[in-house]
């Protein structure tokens, strides 16, 4: 069986649905949502990789590691953001933070 | 002069609501400015209190007794208002000599008052013989009543404040007469009204006094509105409203209609009912009348002032300053012929049988307002103005002579209460006889020349309503004789009915008898010696262009030649009124009430006034108020609260109630919502851009 381009993207969109849940079923830790959205940039990453081979197109690699720079930098921002909101309101359960609730 | 004569009582007043002002702060401190303005102020002002407080004191130290404590500086509001209006009484004497003997006619322009497209209104004084006249009445009454008020309110602690209002009602009805458009004269109307009101409900702890207050203005009000609606038509037809123009262009509306309602009627008649409801009200006229005998609630000396002698004859006046019109309106005239006719009779009939001292004088006063208008709708209105001049005297004797038995009664009104008082108070018991022998119009008095005259105005006059008028004057003289003889046999002789106050009873003081001799006095003289000007051959000469006669209008010709039956007609029935009074209060006082036992029926419907106020109370007063309970409940509680600005907001507030709980602040909710409209998007563009 050649692994072809549809396994990847298979591969891609369970990841992405990972993500998905991941941040909805989730009520206890922001930091699990910081990573479902990590989840969600690899899956978008995977998705670049795989048409980029498969189109023989180098922009999609670039494209990849573009987001992969600004994950990082986005992960580390949030949990800079995270470290600030735990010393001041003592907790990073999701339940707790509603500070928008009407 | 003429502005001094006018702006005198005004000048007055404000002095003396200055001092009532003052005398409330005192009273009530705490209820000044607020607290950061007073720093400046209150040094100033407790320093005038002070001296207020001390020259009261020196004054006052005899009105110990008083209810409550007398306002700082009564005495000088009181004497201030009653030395001006003295100096205005004197004046305006003069003046009714300038005017009337020396044809000095005049206009005094004051101001400009409104001015706006074709409509200006001048402020200006019109003097001419019958606002002479009126000036001489409102200011002599006015004065003296001024003088007796200081006697008859000694009790009171808002002695300021009456005065004040006293003299403002004067300065108003001096513009009243002195007006020389309508719409000043509406001025003075509405304003004396006010007054009116300000001082039935002067004791306004009373709740009788303040219903009674009300509806004096609610009725007066229903008059006003015709009143307003003829300057409007007038207005409308002529493009102006002062006087000299009016009368100058109302031969050429003679005969044109005007569009009113659906129907088409003659536009001088119709102006001239217009007008002449605004008489009916101010002038307590029959179906306009019940605020009059409830007016009597306020105090004594404003019945005789307001209620007795000047205000309720504005309407009198008014249709003589409109003479020029009323000339040319034959069946409005009629009408006013009908409705005074009618109101002298009803009136008098009332009279016979109620038992308030003060009720009887104010349908006897209706009645006599009646009269005025039976010689307003003959044409004879020199005659009218006649009676108005001789009973504002004796009508205020009455007044203030059934003031003078009410304070020595101790403030009881009823006459079957009195009786034997003449021994007690033989000062007020005299004076009384003669203010009751000129209003029978026994022979010399005032009241006899000017109610002949009336009388026989109405039998010579060609209207055809004037015999009518004249059966009714004639019966309602019957009727006078024998109620005005009824007050005082009961009043004054008989045995007393109540021994503790027949025995207390005491002549009242010299500053309220004073005014008592000069009414007396006025209500003897001013008959003979003003006869030739007023019902005689003097008119001409004495009121000139005041007064407008029509060119068929001879009345005052006429009277001169009528039978000597009917002349002495009133005087016998004074007579036999005089006679059955006797009989009835004297010498078998068991008659009335045996009669009232067999005429039951009469006698009620009587004593209930025809069931005016019932009629009204059903016809007007509770549709009023359910409609008004409807409006408020319905109209603004249901509508406008629940669909209104208030409906409105409460909708508002439920629409964001809903809208805030969608936001819960967790943050996986604000992730759906980002998700499902992103997801909504891409579908929309996947499979509907195409």
């Amino acid at each position: 069986m050649t692994i072809g381009l549809g396994h990847y993207l298979s591969v891609a969109a369970i990841l992405f649905t990972l993500g998905i849940f991941g941040i909805f079923l989730n009520r206890k830790n922001v930091i699990i949502i910081l990573m479902s959205i990590e989840l969600i940039l690899l899956a978008v990453n995977i998705n670049l990789v795989a048409f980029s081979s498969y189109l023989g197109d180098i922009v999609g690699q670039i494209y990849a590691l573009l987001v992969l720079t600004v994950a990082a930098a986005e992960a580390a921002i949030g949990l800079a953001i995270l470290v600030v909101y735990y010393r001041n309101s003592g907790s990073i359960a999701v339940e707790d933070i509603n500070l928008m609730k009407g | 002069m003429y502005q001094a004569i006018v702006f005198l009582p005004l000048l007055g007043a404000i002095l003396a609501g200055l001092i009532a002002i003052a005398g409330a702060r005192a009273r009530c401190p705490g209820e000044g400015p607020p607290p950061g303005l007073e720093e400046g102020a209150a040094a100033s002002d407790h320093g005038t209190h002070a001296a207020h407080e001390h020259a009261a004191q020196g004054h006052d130290a005899h009105d110990a007794h008083a209810a409550g404590p007398a306002a700082g500086g009564s005495r000088t509001a009181e004497l201030i208002t009653t030395t001006l209006l003295m100096i205005s009484m004197i004046l305006s004497w003069i003046a009714f000599v300038q005017v009337g003997f020396g044809h000095h006619d005049e206009r005094v322009p004051v101001f400009t008052w409104i001015l706006s497209g074709d409509l200006k209104v001048d402020w200006s004084l019109r003097i001419d013989t019958l606002t002479v006249v009126m000036l001489v009445v409102v200011n002599t009454i006015s004065g003296f009543v001024h003088l007796y008020s200081i006697g008859y309110m000694e009790e009171d602690p808002y002695r300021p404040r009456f005065f004040a209002y006293l003299s403002i009602f004067t300065f108003f009805m001096l513009m009243l007469v002195t007006a020389d458009n309508l719409v000043q004269m509406y001025f003075g109307w509405e304003g004396v009204g006010l007054a009116s009101y300000l001082l039935i409900g002067f004791w306004y702890h009373k709740p009788e006094a303040n219903a009674a207050a009300i509806k004096a203005f609610v009725v007066n009000r229903v008059g006003d509105f015709g009143f307003a609606l003829g300057i409007f038509a007038l207005f409308a037809l002529v493009g102006a409203i002062d006087f000299d123009t009016v009368f100058a262009q109302a031969p050429s509306l003679t005969g044109k209609t005007m569009w009113f309602f659906g129907w088409h009627p003659d536009v001088l008649t119709l102006i001239c009912l217009l007008l002449f409801m605004g008489a009916m009200g101010k002038s307590a006229q029959f179906l306009l009348h019940t605020w009059l005998p409830d007016a009597m609630e306020g105090p004594t000396p404003v019945s005789a002032l307001i209620h007795a002698a000047t205000m309720v004859t504005a309407g009198v006046f008014m249709v003589a300053r409109l003479s020029p019109l009323f000339e040319l309106a034959p069946n409005a005239q009629s009408f006013v012929i009908f409705i005074g006719a009618t109101t002298a009779i009803f009136a008098a009939t009332v009279g016979l049988v109620q038992n308030d001292i003060k009720r009887i004088i104010a349908y006897s006063t209706c009645s006599q307002l009646g009269y005025m208008f039976v010689a307003m709708g003959c044409g004879a209105y020199s005659v009218g103005m006649f009676h108005l001049f001789t009973h504002a005297f004796f009508k205020a004797l009455l007044f203030l002579g059934s003031g003078a038995v009410i304070l020595a009664m101790h403030h009881e009104q009823d006459i079957r209460h009195m009786g034997g008082l003449k021994d007690r108070i033989p000062y007020t018991y005299i004076v009384m006889i003669i203010g009751t022998l000129a209003l029978t119009g026994f022979p010399l008095t005032a009241g006899y020349f000017s109610k002949d005259a009336i009388i026989e105005a109405a039998f010579v006059a060609k209207s055809p309503m004037a015999f009518y008028g004249f059966i009714c004057t004639v019966g309602a003289a019957l009727l006078t004789s024998f109620y005005s003889w009824r007050l005082i046999f009961k009043t004054f002789h008989g045995e007393p009915h109540d021994r503790k106050h027949w025995k207390d009873a005491h002549e009242s003081p010299m500053v309220m008898l004073i005014p008592l001799g000069f009414l007396a006095f006025g209500s003897i003289m001013a008959g003979l010696p003003f006869k030739e000007i007023f019902a005689g051959h003097g008119v001409e000469g004495f009121f000139r262009e005041s007064l407008a006669f029509a060119k068929g209008n001879s009345v005052l010709e006429d009277m001169h030649h009528v039978p000597l039956t009917i002349g002495i007609l009133p005087t016998v029935m004074m007579a036999v009124g005089f006679v059955i009074a006797w009989h009835f209060y004297i010498r078998r006082p068991d008659i009335p009430v045996e009669l009232a036992r067999q005429h039951e029926v009469l006698y009620k419907f009587l004593l209930n006034k025809w069931y005016f106020d019932e009629i009204y109370e059903v016809i007007f007063v509770r549709p009023t108020k359910w409609l008004g309970r409807g409006l408020w409940k319905g109209g603004d509680g249901w509508l406008i609260d629940g669909f209104g600005p208030d409906g409105v907001s409460a909708r508002v507030l439920d629409v964001t109630r809903n809208v805030m709980r969608l936001q819960t602040g967790y943050l996986y909710h604000y992730a759906f919502a980002m998700l499902i409209g992103a997801a909504a998007f891409i579908t929309y563009f996947m499979f509907a851009v195409h």
